[in-house]
This record gives structure tokens, sequence and C-alpha cells, in this order.
């Protein structure tokens, strides 16, 4: 007989029950916490005291963090492969995500080298633009390719130096919830990452309307959802991050941060 | 000769009488009536409605203008459509050529535009002679010559045009406000649509006889007037792609929420609430004039002012004695005097918003100390303000006032500084003053802010990426991160 896995959020580094105690069946057999604004809340609050000390670690060593998850994830392939279905496809999405990690976790150390600018500004003044991590970060994870379209957003927010709160896809939340274990192995601080399954029309309003939350990204929305979103991301001037679910590249680290510019004096 | 503390103390009470030096205005010919630039000619408007703009420091009536209605803006959006097909095929060094063109005329023409931009607005001759204009025409030539660049600026993409823009300008840098909209718009290969603020509408008029001038393709650029629904109608067009509105926070809340679902791309550039932050070992005579720029530059009205002045204890009671004393020397009045450092406030709605902040700061408690200063009859003015015992939960520590007003809060350790520093909704900029560099880099780094000035304040230059952290909006304006809003990246 089976020891069955009884599948928990992924809040503040720990594995946990919905506050609400309400679970759903996605898929007609395991039962999946179904969390709560309250759950949200919660998220946010841990995400929001883990974000200066994760923002402050060495570039080197997020990428190595975000190395070590994709060992991690390589390493549990077995077990994603059929949470994914099986097959090519879900081999594709597999090898894709490790790939996107390993990707990422060579950007860590290279962003600034290549977004950042030394400005030649008239006047006796050193004048730089550094890129800095937004703060807290919402994403969506699309409802299909569940792993892959959440990994495809989580590694440019972490290389950043962002902290996240995921929303699993809400009809095949597994992968994702599982993948809570690989980043819970990987050194990822507590609170850094937290993935939260439910209903998405019940907990998109509050993560777009959240007042401590600083972006969203929605490539994993429908047209309705993005227009909801945006009009409730205004309340505090949220960045809404539209890229399209392709997109890798450098521009998509950068839609998660802020650039800073620096006048430093020049003089004896 | 050394010069003793007795003969300094002397110098420091002398008064300094200055015989007027108004910048003549004879040669300066506003049209009592102006129309739309729309399709590269001047239109009447079809609603025939018209407002005046009047010169804030007389209240006299400086000329009217059209108030464009939503047929004249599908009439300009659809101009600027028609001219996009072919402006974004035109070869880049081409366009290149267009904004060399425009930036030279604003050189040329630099007088006028400084004349009409102090006339309309209120800000001093000095500001609007030796800081717009020439900024306006430095932003032209630095975007010209990135338009045959730009696959240097984004290695391994295609850059591409997005359509048209529509953009939304405030009244305080009228024109330098247009050229940071207008130079990496066109740059790009992107046309617009403008509407430069209801009551500083004309250096935007002068701006499209420039681009007459310089034989600017019909349709590129066009220029709408008219008050808040007019832009409201501009961001709105379906046909507009992108937006940019630089303005306040809360308008720019209203923007975001109406374009929700369109897929138009957006830039906002809005208010602050900038901490200025002294430390005790900074230079004292040279934070107060920072001090004094930070906040009392164009009478305030700077989305990026240094109005929360944090100075740490031990150094308060003398920085303030010096900045009070500096306060009592700055000339307010005629902005067409090449002395005057404090202008008229831009309308009398922004003049009795920033009365009834002020009004609230004395409610609440704080001490409010203002120097003798004699304000003209007529014209919308405010002396130069400064609020001590202030706690951060004053209004007046927490809301853009956008006036002549500061708040001086105390700190005593660089981690306090920096904590009520970023205790704000705000995120636009911030100064520090020190000796110490590590001090400034250590402070850069932990400051929310997008912007930091360190020994300096209010420094703007068009290499240099300008904008906001949290709600001071986001995107970039300047430098090469000031072309990003622009393309597509393909």
């Amino acid at each position: 007989m089976d020891v069955r896995k009884t599948y928990k959020l992924f809040l503040n580094g720990e594995f946990v029950r919905s506050e609400s105690g309400r679970a759903y069946r996605p898929d007609g057999s395991v039962n999946v916490p179904r969390g709560s604004r309250k759950d949200l809340r919660d998220a946010v609050r841990a995400a929001r005291t883990a974000f200066p000390g994760w923002a402050a670690r060495t570039a080197m060593n997020r990428g190595q963090i975000l190395y070590r998850a994709a060992e991690m994830l390589d390493g549990r392939a077995a077990q994603f492969l059929e949470l994914l279905g099986g097959g090519v496809r879900a081999r594709r999405e597999l090898d894709q995500s490790v790939e996107a990690l390993v990707w990422y976790a060579g950007w860590t150390d290279k962003l600034p080298q290549i977004t950042g600018t030394v400005n030649p500004v008239a006047g006796p003044y050193f004048n730089f633009t550094i890129p800095e991590p937004t703060g807290v970060v919402a994403i969506v994870a699309p409802e299909e390719s569940p792993l892959l379209g959440l990994v495809r957003r989580l590694a440019p927010a972490l290389c950043g130096g962002n902290v996240v709160i995921a929303l699993a896809a809400e009809s095949s939340p597994l992968a994702a919830l599982t993948l809570a274990e690989v980043l819970a192995t990987s050194d990822v601080p507590a609170g850094v990452v937290n993935i939260i399954s439910g209903q998405r029309k019940e907990l998109l309003p509050t993560l777009a309307s959240h007042m401590d939350v600083n972006a969203i990204d929605v490539a994993g929305c429908n047209g309705n959802e993005v227009k909801a979103i945006e009009e409730s991301a205004a309340g505090n001037i949220k960045r809404v991050i539209k890229l399209t679910q392709r997109e890798q590249s450098p521009h998509l680290i950068a839609a998660f941060m802020e650039m800073k510019t620096v006048w430093h004096p020049i003089g004896v | 000769m050394a010069i003793t503390k007795k003969q300094t103390a002397e110098l420091a009470k002398q008064v300094f009488e200055y015989a007027p030096a108004p910048e003549a205005i004879d040669h300066i010919k506003i049209q009592p009536r102006y129309g739309l630039f729309i399709g590269g000619r001047m239109v009447d408007a079809h609603g025939k409605k018209r407002f005046p703009t009047i010169n804030p420091a007389t209240e006299k009536t400086l000329s009217e203008v059209a108030e464009a209605d939503g047929v004249d803006v599908d009439r300009a959006v659809k101009a600027a459509g028609k001219a996009f097909d072919s402006w974004s095929h035109l070869s880049a060094s081409r366009r290149a050529r267009y904004l060399f063109r425009i930036s030279r005329l604003i050189q040329e023409r630099s007088r006028e535009l400084a004349v009409v931009e102090t006339m309309d607005g209120g800000k001093p001759i000095k500001e609007s002679r030796d800081v717009d204009i020439p900024l306006s025409a430095a932003h032209f030539f630095y975007y010209a010559g990135w338009a045959d660049k730009l696959e240097w600026a984004f290695p391994n993409r295609k850059p591409r045009p997005i359509g048209v823009a529509g953009q939304v300008i405030p009244w305080n840098f009228p024109l330098l406000m247009l050229a940071w909209k207008i130079a990496p718009a066109l740059a790009a290969g992107n046309t617009v649509v403008l509407k430069p603020a209801e009551t500083t509408p004309l250096s935007a008029m002068v701006f499209a006889e420039i681009c007459m001038q310089a034989e600017l393709p019909p349709g590129v650029v066009n220029i709408v007037t008219g008050a808040g629904n007019t832009g409201f109608l501009v961001v709105s067009h379906p046909h507009v792609k992108k937006v940019a509105f630089t303005g306040s926070t809360e308008v720019g809340k209203l923007i975001q929420r109406a374009i929700a679902g369109t897929g138009k791309r957006l830039t906002l550039e809005l208010g602050g609430k900038a901490a200025n932050i002294v430390f005790e070992d900074a230079p004292l005579d040279q934070a107060v004039e920072g001090i004094v720029n930070g906040i009392y530059f164009n009478q305030g009205h700077v989305c990026c002012a240094g109005s929360r002045l944090l100075v740490q204890e031990s150094i308060a009671e003398p920085l303030l004695e010096k900045l009070k004393r500096r306060l009592s020397t700055l000339r307010l009045g005629d902005p067409l005097d090449k002395n005057t450092d404090i202008g008229a406030i831009n309308s009398r709605a922004q003049l009795e918003k920033i009365q009834g902040l002020v009004e609230s700061g004395v409610e609440e408690g704080a001490e409010l100390y203002q120097p003798e200063c004699v304000l003209p009859e007529r014209g919308f003015w405010f002396p130069p303000s400064l609020f001590t015992n202030v706690s951060q939960s004053y209004r007046i520590a927490r809301e853009e006032i956008f006036g002549p007003v500061l708040s001086v809060l105390t700190f005593r350790t660089p981690n306090e500084a920096v904590e009520k520093a970023n205790n704000t909704p705000y995120g636009l900029s911030a100064g520090v003053w020190t000796d110490k560099g590590s001090r400034i880099l250590w402070m850069a780094e932990r400051l929310r802010a997008g912007v930091v000035w360190a020994n300096t304040f209010n420094r703007f230059d068009p290499t240099s990426p300008f904008g906001g952290y949290k709600e001071s909006g986001f995107g970039r304006e300047g430098g090469v991160h000031g072309l990003l809003p622009y393309v597509e990246l393909t």
C-alpha cells in the first residue's frame, strides 16, 4: 500500500494547509488545499519580510541557489514526469524547466553589466544606473504547461532578487506544489517563494489589489483576467508584466526590476 | 588680509538691493489665438471652444487656446497613424536628421522659448533660460543620435516602433516634458499626439512652429490642447498604442485603470515626496544651497522636489539657522526679472492647494517659518516656507504639496534616515549630503527611489534615466533606458 502525499501550500518556507481548512479536487481524486485571501495575506507578509535579505545576497549566491534548484528538479525527474502526464510533452516541459533555471542562474551576476549603464552627464558627477529588484512579485502560473509556465517567470523574478507569491495552476496545481519541495531543498530562504493553490477567481482580485505587492506577472492569465488585474493594479501603481510566455531574456529579468540612477559627486 | 568673524557677520546682515532687470518681451509674438497642430499645420478646432491661458504673475490673458474635443483628437490620432506608415519606414539616419534639426531650432529660438515659458508658467526666467530650454534642446540632440543606432541598444533583438503614442504632460516644465516625451518616441520611429497642460500650452505652440520650420513630415507630431478631458480622450483612443503620462499619482491611477485590458503600453511618471538627507559631516553651506535648490526651484512645482528635509540631529540647529537666513535672501517677484529666485505659482487652483496643505500643517501642530516677504498684489504667489516640529504622520510630511514648502524632520543614525526616507508610498528621488563617499553609496543602495542625488539635487541630463519606484510610476525617461518604452522587441 502506498504512503500517499498530502499536498500543502508552501508558505514562509513551511508546508501548511490553507488556514481556511478548505480543499478542492482538481483531477477528481487528490485533495489540494484551496488557499484563501488570508493565506495570500500571510504569504505577502512572509515575502516582504524575506525581501531585504534575499535582495542583499550576493549575485553569485543567488545564482548558485537557482542552479541548485535546477539540480533538485532534474533529480526528481521521474516524479515530475508522472505529474505532468508522461510522454514526450512532459519530458520536454521538464527539460525546458530545468534549462530555464540553469539559464537564469547564470544571469544573476551579469544582469547589471548588461542592463546597467554609466551615463556621461554634463557636470562633475559619476552617474550610473543599476537594476534593483522591485520587491514582492506575484506570478500566476498558466493552466497549460503548469510547471514550465511557472518556472519561466519564477526564475527571472528570483534572479534579480525579488520575492515571489506564485499562484499554482488551478486545474493542475500538483507540479507547482511539488516544485515547492525542490525549492525547499535548494537553500531558497523561507518566504522568498510562496506557492498557493486555489481558485483563481477567488485569489486573483486579492493579489492584484494588495497594496504591498509591487508587481504582478500576467503571462498565465486570459484577457478578461488581465483587464480586471490591471484595473486593481492601479490602486498602488503595480507593474503589470505582460511579456509573452515564451520570453526568455534579460529584458524579462529587468521587467521585474527598477532602474536606479545615482549622481555621485566628483571632487577633491 | 583675513576677514574677521565680526566682518563676516556684518556682511551677512547687509542687504543687497537689486535694480529691476526684466527680460525684454517686445520681440516675443504671442498670437491672440491658437488652433491645434494636426497633420503638419495649425487647424481650427471642431467645437470652436476656447479657453484663455494667463500669465500667473499678472493674471492677464496671454492668448486663447483651442479646446480639442473627441473629433479633434480622432483627427490627430488618424493623422499620426497615417504618418506612422512612412515615418517608421523612413531611413533611420533621416529620422535622426529631423531630430537634430529640431534640437538646433530650439537652440536658435531659445530666448523666445524661455520668455514664453516664463510668461505662461510663472517660473523665473533664469530657470527657463538656463535649465528648461537648454535641457530640451539637449534631449532632442541626445535621442537624435539614437535614431539610427537602435540595434546597438537592444542586442540580439529587432527593435520596432510601436505606433501612435498618446502623451500627456504637466505644467511644471512644459517644453522639457514635451522633449522628454517626443524625442525618444520619434527616435524609435513612432508618431505622437501630445497634449500639453491647460495652463501652459504656449511653448508647445511655439514647438509646433518649430516642427513646421524643420519640415518634419506632416502628422509625425500632433499637438492638441485642452484640459483633463482632452487628455483622457488622447490616452483612451483605440488607435493609440502607447501611453505616456507625467503628472499626479491620482491621475496616473485613473489612466492605468482606464486603459486596463486594452493592451496599450504604459509609462507613468508621477508624484513624489523626496527625502533630502543631510549628515553631520556634510559641508553645511553647500547643503543649504542644495536644500534651497531642492525645494524652492521652480516654486517647488517639481515632482522630484526634496520636500522632506531629514537632518542629523547634531547639526539640526546650525543648519536650520543658516537655511532660514538663506530663505530671507531669496528674491520673490516678477518671473521675467533676471534676479528673481522664486516666481509665481502656476495657477490659482495650485495656490489654493498649497495654502490648504500649509494650513493643515499648522493645524496638526507643526511650526511654520516664512521669511519676511512682500507678495505682489496681482498674480499667484506663495512665500518660501519651512515647517519644523513635523511628525511623519502629518499631511505635510506625507502628501505631495507641489509648492515651495519644506518639512523638516530629524534623525540620529543612518539606519533611521533610511527608514524615514523610505516611509512613503512614493519613490521618485532622494538626496544625500555627506563628505563620505562610502556612505553615499551605502545610502544610495538602501533608498527606494529611482534617482539618488549626492551632494547635489534636482540635476537632470538627457543621458541620465529618470523615473520612479512604487507609486511614483514606472518606466524611465532619458538615457538608453528611455528608449525601451517606445520599442517593440521581436
